[in-house]
């Protein structure tokens, strides 16, 4: 009876609630809306759109000011330059690019190299060594693991450009020349491999972490009845660990693989796309360099979004594929509070 | 105590040799990392380097000297060290703020559109929004033509970089704000509510004091995360006036010529201070926000 009672109370409090509550809830999630609109969604949108126009430093305006909206912009005192709307020819262009295929294939080596040696590779091995050995000492690497993170991306880079310089200042030179190496200038002769060590070393300590911490929750009675049974460490390691810790290698493996086609920081930095001629130019440093960075001052806007929006709409499924794949549904739970 | 290694049949030997090996494996990983620092902390006082032997004008190891730091009395490190900071402070407040108010929503209110906002959320977490830099210029200059607001949040001032930091830095502060609030029982906000306390003095009085770990944890991120920011300030910002410490010191070592490393290296380790700072005192802060970021995401 009392419960009957208590439901038909929570029952008239929701009744009430709703519209107050979505004004409240409105009110909170104000700030967020407003910033997400203007630098996500109307960005996207936006890049879509200049994609599809001619807009560069020649044609200079504002990107809306296409066609018919072209003399209102005038009425406006709108700068409209001569934008035109060019339907897909900018994408036309990108596939018939002369490094088009080159620059597919650096994005192709850089991504999958990197992911394998580093960024889930080392990442798993640096989470097995580490939580195999005395816990506060595998913390301490771990915390060393994570300084080329929270470096600044220009210091970072630094100190490599100095490790890989020529004789008599690189680094690595020093280290090689007991050992009978001759003196080189590492980055302009090997620069793919900086490029991938320099972002391995970054991304490895993403996969380390999430990796140890799935590690370490796996129930010690597993291993302990592998040994009891004679296991080997590489049997305990591929028959027990591994496939215990799927999830997160697949989440990681995924996760990685969108950051790196998309991240082109330490490149700019290290290489800026050379030596010589795209070099270690990838997808989306070639959106960058096309639509922000031109060294004759030639922005060509369009061109680099057409270059950007393929990104973005990979960017946009692989993330679709991360709310299907890792369960969204069990990460939404009712809030509690509004049936008080 | 290793976690999944040790039984208390493993013979002593084959163990401590299998560890030990573990231990020089790790301080293997670990070499060029530390040499990247041991390089930056020798040039910052010596001459010039070799490898990592410092040496004098003759190129005679030595040649240690103070003369590096000469930069800290230039009023322009000054300004942009300024900037670095504004960028920091602003990404502390700016993303803890809009993060916790909408964390609070998402975890406690049932409002039309709140599944729709939580994928959202982690849709946004996952998408590279570097991708977007191209169409975020133009953005930048509409806000720039609006009389007032342009001045501050415009293309080419350090606002409007603070404030893209900001918002690219947001789907990650939500998800990190929903885990804390989720964490926290409500009994206490219950009572209040029923008391009839408004939602918003129960957001500030009742919910945020509980949670000031996890703030403090998502400043130090986002501060980190702001004072080192290089390629957003270097797309949106012309000119040292409204440059920050990375673009700065990116500047100083590609557009001087020969290029002065060892006063470079001065100016890196001068920004580096806070950030080991606190690395030394929130490391365990730091390596949970950099996986916990994503634990929600698993």
């Amino acid at each position: 009876m009392e419960a009957v009672v208590q439901e038909q109370a929570v029952e008239a409090v929701a009744r009430r609630r709703p519209a107050r509550v979505s004004l409240e809830a409105f009110t909170f999630m104000s700030p967020t809306m407003l910033l997400v609109t203007l630098f996500f969604f109307v960005p996207v949108l936006l890049l879509l759109w200049i994609s599809l126009t001619n807009l560069s430093s020649n044609t200079f305006g504002n990107p809306l000011c296409v066609g018919g909206a072209r003399e209102v912009c005038e009425a406006l005192g709108i700068r409209a330059g001569g934008v035109e709307f060019v339907g897909l020819s900018n994408y036309r262009r990108l596939f018939a690019d002369r490094f088009f295929p080159k620059i597919l294939r650096n994005t192709l080596f850089y991504v999958f190299s990197t992911l394998a040696l580093f960024n889930v590779g080392l990442a798993l091995v640096l989470a097995l060594l580490t939580t195999h050995i005395e816990r506060r000492v595998g913390f301490l690497f771990r915390a060393i693991w994570l300084l080329p993170r929270i470096t600044p991306s220009v210091i970072y880079i630094m100190m490599w450009k100095r490790i890989a310089a020529d004789a008599p200042f690189g680094i690595l030179n020093q280290f090689l020349m007991p050992v009978g190496v001759e003196p080189r200038f590492w980055l302009k002769e090997a620069p793919w491999l900086f490029v991938i060590v320099t972002n391995g070393f970054v991304g490895a300590s993403f996969g380390m972490l999430i990796f140890s911490s799935a590690i370490e929750s796996i129930p010690r009675d597993y291993i302990m009845a592998a040994k009891v049974d004679g296991a080997t460490t590489l049997q305990i390691i591929r028959t027990i660990i591994i496939p215990l810790i799927k999830w997160p290698l697949l989440f990681v493996t995924t996760y990685q693989t969108l950051s790196l086609l998309a991240s082109f920081e330490y490149i700019l930095l290290l290489t800026n796309g050379g030596p010589g001629l795209y070099r270690t130019e990838v997808w989306s440093l070639t959106a960058y360099h096309r639509a922000l960075q031109t060294y004759f001052g030639n922005n060509q806007w369009g061109y680099g979004a057409a270059w950007g929006f393929v990104l973005v709409v990979i960017g946009i499924i692989f993330s679709v594929i991360y709310l299907r794949v890792f369960r969204f549904n069990e990460l939404v739970q009712e809030p509690k509070i509004d049936a008080l | 105590m290793a976690v999944w290694v040790e039984t208390e049949r493993a013979s002593g030997l084959s163990r401590r040799v299998r560890s030990s090996l573990a231990y020089v494996l790790l301080v293997i990983s670990v070499v060029p990392i530390l040499v990247g620092y041991a390089w930056l902390l020798i040039a910052t006082f010596s001459y010039r380097t070799e490898g990592l032997l410092p040496k004098d004008a003759e190129g005679n190891v030595g040649g240690w000297t103070l003369a590096n730091w000469a930069f800290v009395t230039d009023p322009l490190i000054w300004r942009v060290t300024l900037n670095s900071l504004l960028i920091a402070l602003a990404m502390v407040v700016g993303v803890g703020l809009a993060s916790s108010l909408a964390g609070y929503a998402l975890s406690r209110m049932n409002f039309a559109g709140r599944r729709g906002v939580l994928s959202m959320t982690l849709i946004l977490h996952a998408f590279p929004s570097v991708t977007l830099l191209i169409s975020i210029f133009f953005v930048l200059q509409a806000i720039s033509a609006l009389p007032g607001i342009g001045d501050i949040f415009g293309y080419n001032t350090v606002g409007g970089v603070a404030l893209v930091m900001v918002s690219l830095d947001l789907p990650l502060g939500i998800w990190l704000m929903k885990g804390f609030f989720d964490n926290i029982s409500w009994d206490m906000e219950r009572a209040a509510l029923i008391d009839g306390a408004s939602r918003f003095r129960v957001w500030w009085e009742i919910i945020m004091p509980q949670i000031r770990p996890g703030l403090a944890a998502l400043a130090v991120f986002t501060f980190l995360t702001g004072w080192s920011a290089y390629l957003i300030p270097a797309t949106f910002t012309i000119g040292t006036k409204v440059s920050n410490l990375p673009v700065y010191i990116n500047y100083l070592m590609s557009e001087t010529s020969p290029t002065n490393w060892n006063q470079i290296a001065a100016v890196g380790l001068f920004q580096m201070i806070p950030i080991l700072v606190f690395f030394f005192f929130t490391q365990e802060k730091l390596l949970n926000i950099y996986s916990g970021g994503t634990k929600g995401g698993v």
